[in-house]
């Protein structure tokens, strides 16, 4: 799928990047912890969040994030949309929720960037 | 605990970090990510430095006063090492369990304090070498072999 073709689906303002919409995507990840991209996303993916600080594309930059749809309609700030354009991250904005932004791309194809997280990464534990 | 450079390096970049100073997290690891791609250093190994610096950096951020992050590049590894006076880490075991974390809702707010920090820095090391005195602070040094992969024309 391009990235075009993600911002047709979304309904979705092209607010960085109108340059790279003929990238291709096929998978994607999506959170509001960065802490949990960090550690789970892939390289090339798309970062779908609810998230719209600085430290989501300092995220995306870190991890080589195709690029990141912020959904939920949240407001971005003049500086969000600076750095995005310093670091080259396309940013697509979009007022439908993570579910109907997940649901859409899966429906047309898209799969996560990985499915689950292994069994020995589930240990849970006991803060007290 | 100061920064040392005990390290025969070729390429090299130190970062102050200051405690609470959540608008700037992840600058660092922009920084030195923009540094060793302009040096054509693998992608693969430049995105491992990424995660790891950035991950090194919120832990500054979140419990520190201050610290630095800096890194080394070598003939065969790069090294990373994040120094803080920081509390320390009283159980370091229970601390690089995923999950664990100490974070108050500011780190939250902020997308980050999942308790993923140490053990993602684990996971994107060859070598992990963490050593914290409880009081004075901590010193992270992640060691990422090249295995080869060295930067064009150096």
């Amino acid at each position: 799928m391009t990235l075009a073709e993600v911002k047709d689906l979304l309904e979705a303002k092209v607010v960085v990047g109108d340059d790279k919409l003929d990238t291709k995507i096929h998978t994607a990840f999506g959170a509001d912890l960065m802490s949990d991209v960090l550690a789970f996303a892939r390289a090339g993916c798309l970062l779908i969040t609810g998230l719209s600080n600085l430290q989501a594309i300092r995220t995306a930059y870190a991890l080589d994030i195709a690029a990141i749809v912020v959904c939920r309609g949240k407001p971005l700030t003049d500086k969000f949309v600076e750095i995005a354009g310093e670091l080259g991250i396309p940013i697509l904005w979009t007022p439908l929720i993570m579910f109907e932004v997940c649901g859409r791309l899966y429906r047309e194809g898209m799969t996560g960037c990985i499915r689950e997280i292994r069994i020995e990464d589930k240990r849970s534990v006991s803060q007290e | 605990m100061s920064p040392r450079n005990e390290y025969d390096s070729y390429l090299q970049g130190s970062y102050e970090v200051h405690g609470r100073d959540f608008v700037d997290a992840g600058l660092v690891s922009s920084q030195i990510k923009k540094g060793l791609k302009a040096k054509g250093i693998d992608e693969d190994i430049i995105r491992r430095v990424a995660v790891l610096t950035f991950e090194a950096e919120v832990n500054i951020i979140s419990y520190a006063d201050h610290g630095t992050v800096s890194y080394y590049v070598l003939p065969d590894s790069i090294i990373i090492e994040a120094i803080d006076t920081g509390p320390g880490i009283e159980d370091i075991d229970l601390a690089m369990q995923e999950g664990y974390s100490t974070a108050d809702d500011s780190i939250r707010e902020m997308g980050f304090g999942a308790g993923m920090g140490l053990a993602n820095i684990k996971k994107s090391s060859d070598i992990l070498d963490l050593t914290s005195e409880p009081g004075r602070g901590t010193c992270v040094k992640c060691t990422i072999m090249l295995n080869g992969k060295v930067p064009n024309g150096e």
